[in-house]
């Protein structure tokens, strides 16, 4: 078991919140406590522990604090490691490329469709390549929806096709050339080696090679995925976990409505 | 056992227009061969092996004679023919035509009663590898003592079968007693099974002997240490079910995935392809005493838990129909659901109760296969890690049987070994503490959990009496399962399905019926 079990340590330090310098909080501002676990691939014992110290404070924890460590199997030891981690971060210069509009209701949706875009938008969608979770695309699309949240295919001013998982960029490029797409959602699970990576740019590239991309507002999502990575591999957004189909069709409605008036 | 207070002529009549609905289907199924059906015969006599190309020989064998237009008479007719003319084995055979040296079409075809006498030796020769195997397995499991509790079903999924193996015998080691190894993202829509080692696979590992050979070694010697018989899964599922059974029964694989829908449903497999192949595969499953698991908990992920319960129930009823005109005995039937309650649904857990209760009740002597939270499962690893235990305490209450164990860290990546461990630690720790606490408890009369249990069952009945009327194809066509519309003649891999001719010959159709007391179908 590990060392300490209370900290004990004089609290010496400034303990006003100061947003250029901001440190992960345990009970006190500026504390800087962290919890960190992980596998070493020594077997159990006092050295290992050492290591798992060692490792700690080459991360930045101070004081590190070995509170459990067990052998997983012979020439693997599992730790976790309490400490209070040294450095801090500007939180005045951070500037984040996330999808920031506020999400509106279904309703909302609709009646902005029709009163500012006037006409249904052809929403296409698909888990692209090898990858085979549908679950994704499918709380987004699915008229059911997710978590009481309905997906497109409810949506009255909305063409909804939800092509499934194990769909190839090929055909999905081709689906969109053929029901005049207005928006592509792509769902990415498998991140292995990153195959969404290179699954993803290669759609972009396929949509440059037939003059479409354009014209299209192209959308990925997935747990593994940000709206800086969408951003980076020439899409125009992109959503994390937690998503709903509210947030990424107030998006692309309003994508559509700024580039009709341009 | 008894807690629900089922009214058991329900399930009575749902098992028997469940058996009617199979039935229905069956008399397709027995019309038609596959493609794949007729590899799997090429590799039940012996052919294996890639051309430089990479092409499994039985594929080429297959194709060869489909080119000229006679595949409906079946693979083993040709095989058996040339034998006599050649007197080569099924192998060179095989290397001949991939070689173009052979072409098996051009012999003059000689008395089937002779094709039969010729093949028969090398039919009696590897069927006996698997009927050892099959022995082999029991000794082992005799000799080490069979776990009463619930087995923990663990997954490794590498993508490098060498690293899969550290993976499934440190999990051993930590209590696992089952090891799946996932198979590689998009395997299942191969109409082919890639040969040999193979280390590079995405979200998981691919199926191929080899490496069914190489992690059943792993798995004997981590057996061996730890005084447990730890069993091996795979996949029947997608365009080569029958082949992957026929690898796995060589192999000694101990149970495979092997749904009659699910392909269809999840994989937009074609429905008559998928129907004639899962009766094929899971013959060659219950001749090898191999414990088949079935895909309900896959509903559960695209419709809701608690709505489409009745149709996890009706699935069960028809996967245990067509199991057993297949020949699999109840004792092989790992019949799937799985704990995907919405957990902000007030009294989640009881209706996950009672159902779970329900499916023990009904099917008392199948080996359930439970599957853990998924769906529901946020990157929220200590939410997790008690969604998982609520999901372990239902295994110890209800005696679930094949218990695939859920990580803390779903959703998120494909386990690090410490989530292994953890969730081991969970499961064990809950295992221990309650272990008896089912007998103890009877539910209440006219509860909720009697009611729900009920209403479930009147569901699925209403469902089955829908089905048998449509027949399971329209059912398929019209959604009524999971949500999802197929097609009858869509999906991939309609190419492949053959209309037996009235001379077509599969001789391990016949010997297994006959072997596995299978009277009336063929």
């Amino acid at each position: 078991m590990g060392g300490g079990l209370y900290f004990t340590e004089k609290k010496d330090f400034d303990k006003n919140l100061d947003l250029t310098k901001i440190k992960p909080y345990g009970d006190t501002m500026n504390d800087g406590k962290v919890q960190v676990s992980f596998t070493l691939p020594v077997d159990d014992g006092e050295k290992a522990i050492f290591a798992a110290l060692g490792l700690a404070k080459k991360m930045g924890i101070k004081e590190p604090s070995v509170v459990y460590h067990a052998s997983l199997d012979k020439g693997y030891t599992y730790f976790v490691v309490y400490g209070s981690l040294e450095h801090s971060i500007d939180y005045t210069k951070i500037k984040v490329e996330s999808v920031e509009i506020e999400a509106m209701t279904m309703e909302d949706i609709n009646d902005f469709i029709k009163t500012s875009i006037k006409r249904k938008l052809i929403v296409i969608g698909a888990t692209t390549g090898d990858d085979a979770h549908s679950v994704g695309i499918d709380a987004i699309m699915n008229m059911k929806g997710f978590a009481g949240h309905y997906g497109l295919e409810r949506y009255e001013m909305i063409d909804a096709y939800n092509f499934g998982s194990q769909v190839s960029n090929e055909t999905f490029v081709k689906k969109a050339i053929e029901l005049e797409a207005d928006v592509l959602l792509v769902s990415q699970t498998v991140t292995q080696k990153n195959i969404h990576v290179r699954n993803l740019t290669n759609l972009v590239d396929l949509l440059e090679a037939e003059d479409i991309r354009h014209k299209i507002v192209l959308v990925c999502g997935g747990p593994r995925i940000s709206n800086e990575l969408a951003k980076e591999l020439g899409f125009d957004a992109g959503f994390g976990p937690n998503t709903f189909s509210e947030n990424v069709a107030s998006y692309f409605v309003k994508e559509i409505y700024n580039r009709n008036s341009k | 056992m008894n807690k629900l207070n089922l009214d058991f002529s329900l399930v009575e009549g749902a098992r028997k227009i469940a058996r009617n609905i199979a039935i229905d289907t069956q008399k397709f199924i027995n019309k038609h061969s596959t493609t794949s059906i007729e590899r799997t015969i090429c590799r039940l006599l012996g052919i294996d092996g890639v051309d430089e190309f990479g092409v499994p020989l039985p594929n080429i064998v297959v194709d060869h004679v489909q080119k000229s237009g006679l595949i409906n008479n079946g693979i083993a007719l040709y095989l058996g023919n040339t034998i006599l003319h050649t007197n080569l084995s099924p192998q060179n055979i095989a290397e001949k035509v991939s070689q173009e040296q052979l072409s098996m079409n051009e012999f003059p075809l000689s008395n089937i009663s002779e094709i039969k006498e010729v093949l028969s030796s090398i039919i009696k020769k590897n069927l006996d590898i698997i009927k050892r195997n099959k022995q082999h397995r029991e000794e082992l499991i005799s000799r080490y003592g069979e776990k009463t509790e619930p087995l923990i079903y663990l997954i490794v999924a590498t993508g490098n079968i060498f690293e899969d193996m550290v993976q499934a015998q440190a999990a051993a080691r930590q209590g696992a007693d089952v090891i799946a190894v996932i198979r590689s993202t998009g395997q299942s829509l191969l109409d082919y099974v890639p040969y040999g080692t193979k280390t590079e696979g995405f979200g998981g590992t691919y199926a191929t002997q080899e490496n069914f050979r190489l992690m059943r070694s792993a798995l004997d010697k981590v057996s061996e240490e730890e005084g447990r018989y730890i069993r091996l899964t795979n996949y029947c599922s997608g365009l080569c079910m029958p082949e992957i059974a026929a690898m796995g029964a060589f192999e000694r694989v101990d149970m495979m995935l092997n749904d009659a829908l699910y392909g269809i449903l999840f994989r937009d497999i074609n429905m008559q392809r998928t129907m004639i192949d899962q009766y094929f595969s899971r013959m060659v499953n219950a001749y090898a005493g191999v414990i088949i698991n079935t895909g309900e908990d896959n509903y559960l992920t695209t419709d809701d838990a608690y709505d489409a319960a009745h149709t996890v129930l009706a699935s069960q009823f028809i996967n245990e129909q067509f199991a057993t005109l297949a020949g699999l005995s109840e004792e092989q039937m790992g019949l799937g659901h799985a704990f995907e309650m919405n957990p902000e649904l007030e009294n989640g857990f009881v209706y996950e109760l009672a159902q779970a209760q329900m499916a023990r009740e009904i099917f008392p002597n199948a080996p359930l296969k439970y599957m853990p939270p998924t769906k529901y499962m946020t990157g929220n690893i200590f939410k997790g890690h008690i969604q998982d235990a609520l999901f372990n305490i239902i295994t110890i209450l209800t005696n679930q049987r094949i218990h695939l164990l859920g990580m803390l860290t779903e959703a998120i990546h494909t386990p690090f070994m410490s989530d292994r461990a953890l969730s081991i630690e969970n499961a064990r720790y809950i295992f221990k503490n309650m272990k008896d606490l089912g007998d103890e408890i009877t539910f209440k009369e006219g509860g909720i959990m009697q009611k729900r249990a009920s209403e479930v069952l009147k569901k699925a009945l209403e469902l089955l009496i829908k089905i048998e009327k449509e027949g399971l194809f329209k059912t398929i066509e019209k959604g009524i399962f999971a949500q999802i519309k197929r097609p009858i003649d869509g999906g991939k891999g309609l190419d492949g399905v053959i209309p037996k001719s009235k001379d077509y010959f599969n001789p391990f159709l016949e010997i297994m019926s006959r072997e596995l007391n299978l009277g009336g179908f063929k």
